[in-house]
């Protein structure tokens, strides 16, 4: 082989392996527990922002950014998940009972069929917000790894409490709901 | 003869539309459309959100829809990721055209590097018809004619 030939080789494998690090560095970046993992480790980090539809697309849509200023309880679930039809009633509770002291409830319905998540919504008296996102945009940003999962957004649009996994009103999570809901709204504990 | 020609052309196409207007298999959907949790098609999965895509897919066929119009409706609820195979046009056109643009990549560089190593061979061995130097072949001329002596 030339020694221009080589060279060219050299500059191609080289490139070639930079390429696939890259690749590899960016999935890892791009592969992180999103804001879950910092809430975990005890940080408060602002709750990462989306702008969805309502489950009925004529009633609009609905972003973080224009709940600044009210604690919110963001719930993720999905119309097909078991306890996800358990705990609808202990959350619209909730939304009744602290309505008043400006705390809402957010539902945000994902990988779900927009039917089934209206049906649900009735049979199970919703009455709080709750927005769709079929393709799942949002999870990968907060961390979800499954259904239902819920979160605390303070005042001031930060993660508060701790992220409960499964449903609110069991025995296990029922004292970190009730915290998270103190946390949100502010209150001491 | 000619009637029997267009005949034969009247019953080809009719035959190919009655084909086209085939119900869509639910098995090939199943194939080709992924399950939004957990990430492999339909017909490998059993979590809940799959038996319920499958039950629409179902239902949609009963319906008369075509495989177009019902993969429409899922990319409609679910996004495109909900396809296995990437649609053949805007920036999910990269996924076809990277493979077929590494494949002519590595043909031309095997080529390149097979054309220069030819190239050094020839090179590295004298042409069978090439002239001998003057003195070497008189002595190969002297030693022949001792031979024939």
């Amino acid at each position: 082989m030339t020694g221009r030939a080589r060279t060219v080789g050299q500059i191609f494998a080289i490139g070639a392996v930079a390429l696939l690090l890259g690749l590899l560095v960016w999935k890892l970046a791009h592969n992180s527990g999103g804001v879950a993992d910092d809430l975990a480790k005890g940080k408060h980090p602002a709750a990462p922002a989306f702008e969805l539809s309502r489950l009925d697309p004529a009633d609009g849509k609905v972003s973080l950014a224009d709940l600044k200023g009210k604690p919110v309880i963001v719930n993720f679930w999905a119309s097909w998940c078991i306890p996800c039809k358990d705990e609808a009633p202990a959350l619209q509770k909730t939304y009744e009972k602290y309505r008043a002291q400006g705390l809402t409830v957010l539902g945000i319905d994902a990988q779900d069929f927009r039917g089934d998540a209206k049906r649900f919504a009735k049979r199970y008296g919703v009455t709080y917000p709750v927005v769709y996102d079929g393709s799942g945009s949002t999870l990968g940003k907060w961390g979800v790894t499954g259904f239902p999962e819920t979160f605390f957004v303070d005042r001031s649009g930060r993660l508060v409490g701790e992220r409960i996994q499964g449903g609110i009103d069991t025995e296990r999570n029922k004292a970190a709901y009730l915290k998270g809901i103190q946390a949100a709204l502010g209150n001491p504990q | 003869m000619i009637r029997l020609l267009a005949a034969g052309l009247v019953a080809l196409a009719l035959a190919g539309s009655a084909l086209a207007a085939d119900p869509p298999r639910q098995a090939d959907l199943e194939a080709e459309i992924v399950c939004p949790t957990c990430k492999t098609t339909l017909d490998q999965s059993s979590s809940p959100i799959a038996a319920r895509m499958k039950s629409y897919i179902r239902a949609r066929i009963a319906a008369g829809d075509s495989a177009a119009q019902i993969k429409a409706q899922l990319v409609d609820q679910f996004g495109p990721a909900v396809l296995a195979e990437p649609p053949k046009r805007g920036f999910d056109l990269l996924a076809w055209l990277l493979p077929l643009a590494a494949l002519g990549l590595g043909i031309v560089v095997v080529g390149a590097l097979a054309w220069t190593w030819s190239r050094r061979r020839d090179t590295d061995v004298d042409p069978p018809d090439a002239e001998l130097d003057p003195d070497l072949e008189r002595r190969v001329d002297e030693e022949l004619a001792r031979y024939e002596d």
